[in-house]
């Protein structure tokens, strides 16, 4: 690796955390004015996350006297740097990853997995009853819905023979297989969707943190600053779980469309790069608007039994099935 | 504890009902509906105290349910702000000569306690609203008072 690549990625690897966290507390405020607008509401208006977020680190950050204190306060700050890790491997719109050739498609499902359990570690450490549900309900999610995941992520990456999430956002899947594989990736892209409000713990999958029966599960004794931190790991596992869900099935680009082929001269670079950039952005508010605002507005949480069950039975042979597809598709070319 | 202008415009509400009747619990549920939608000033009910900014006391206070205030109150990170929802939380109302009632909300809390009053029995949701919109006038006369 030269200096002028390390120079580059060290200065991404600092904006990077600071756009991701931008982006998910936008898309979170957007996600609860379009919630509101459904349920014909006015709605917070959408810059209401980073209120919350600033009033959260104003206030008081109480330590209860029952829990551990390093594990308390160090969870939340390993679900944020996890999420903020995450997002510095996965495609971007039209970058490749800063990381490319550092890691792949499965460090980064490990590092989906790592906010969860940080989660569940920080409820455990808690020291209340409540929070000790919420983190056992958390881990029975998270055992759930790493199988449906875990297959779309293998069956793409046996398409492409590659676990490399460059390589996979380089071409759109699509264009790899026959109307067989195309059914079985539009099944495998269901059960994806279906994995993402789970992943996100919203409803109908946030019985970890179920406000009307667990009082708020597993954050039951967070307040102020470690409160805060938990809110930003969840707006930044939003952006990162949209755009692996772009990179995986949508990584399609409007560069070609823009210049209409025209000459590679700076004007057009920087016009394809924008317009790029506006139809990566568009993607994801498209992909959380399905997989989390209408489902959150049309489904009520599911008890953890069925959750599990939902994720283990139906959705696995829906993904198995998909791969069955895209197998298939390929022994017939 | 510094105050900024953004607290105001995020308070996240916990709700414990000290014993009242169950009838400012409904109007304070029918607040949040889609019809008066207290959510876009930014006012969320959550599940535990120690997230909530505002305490939304309800009725006057049981003999059984004191410690219980007075435990929440504690457990709520400073800064925060008591709002009393209904007549029995400020005067004991028609409650006022039960041998089971320890007495209004004020007497028992710390003498710093900021509270507010939402009168009415049962109180509106158009009230408990207007009520929101006295904490912000009483948290920005708190703010010149700290200048």
């Amino acid at each position: 690796m030269n200096l002028e690549r390390l120079l580059v990625t060290l200065i991404f690897v600092i904006i990077i955390p600071f756009l991701g966290i931008f982006l998910g507390l936008l898309y979170k405020g957007f996600d609860r004015k379009i919630t509101a607008m459904m349920q014909s509401r006015i709605g917070p208006p959408w810059r209401q996350p980073f209120r919350d977020i600033r009033k959260l680190f104003m206030k008081e950050t109480i330590i209860p006297e029952g829990a551990v204190p390093w594990v308390f306060n160090g969870a939340p700050l390993i679900a944020l740097a996890a999420s903020l890790i995450a997002l510095l491997y996965l495609p971007l719109g039209p970058f490749e990853p800063v990381m490319e050739g550092f890691g792949d498609l499965i460090l980064i499902l490990y590092l989906l997995a790592i906010p969860a359990v940080a989660m569940a570690m920080g409820g455990l450490a808690s020291g209340s009853p409540y929070a000790t549900v919420g983190s056992q309900r958390e881990l029975v999610l998270m055992m759930s819905y790493e199988l449906p995941l875990a297959i779309a992520a293998v069956t793409i990456a046996w398409r492409f023979e590659t676990f490399s999430l460059g390589t996979i956002a380089s071409t759109p899947v699509w264009n790899l297989v026959g109307p067989v594989g195309a059914l079985g990736l539009v099944f495998i892209a269901v059960a994806l969707f279906t994995v993402l409000p789970g992943e996100l713990s919203r409803v109908p999958f946030d019985q970890a943190e179920a406000e009307t029966e667990l009082a708020g599960g597993l954050f039951v004794e967070y307040s102020g600053r470690n409160l805060g931190v938990f809110y930003l790991a969840e707006a930044v596992k939003l952006v990162v779980v949209g755009t692996l869900m772009i990179a995986l099935f949508f990584p399609h680009n409007l560069s070609s469309w823009v210049s209409f082929g025209g000459p590679e001269i700076y004007g057009f670079v920087i016009l394809e790069l924008m317009a790029d950039i506006a139809f990566f952005l568009l993607k994801l508010l498209v992909i959380i608007f399905i997989a989390v605002s209408v489902v959150r507005v049309a489904l009520a949480r599911f008890q953890i039994d069925k959750a599990s069950y939902f994720y283990w039975v139906p959705m696995t042979l829906l993904g198995l099935l998909g791969t069955v597809l895209v197998v298939m598709d390929g022994a017939i070319i | 504890m510094k105050l900024t202008k953004t607290f105001d415009k995020a308070l996240w509400v916990f709700h414990l009902n000290s014993g009242s009747c169950n009838a400012c619990d409904i109007e304070i549920v029918a607040a949040i509906t889609p019809r008066y939608d207290a959510e876009r000033f930014g006012i969320k009910l959550v599940g535990s105290p120690r997230h909530a900014d505002v305490l939304l006391f309800t009725g006057p206070v049981t003999k059984k349910m004191k410690e219980r205030v007075l435990r929440v109150y504690e457990q709520t990170p400073d800064p925060k702000v008591v709002m009393v929802v209904g007549n029995c939380g400020s005067t004991t109302g028609v409650f006022y000569d039960s041998y089971a009632v320890e007495g209004p909300i004020d007497t028992l809390l710390p003498d710093d306690a900021h509270i507010l009053y939402v009168n009415g029995c049962p109180t509106r949701p158009e009230n408990i609203i207007n009520g929101v919109k006295e904490a912000w006038l009483y948290l920005e006369k708190l703010r010149g008072d700290d200048k």
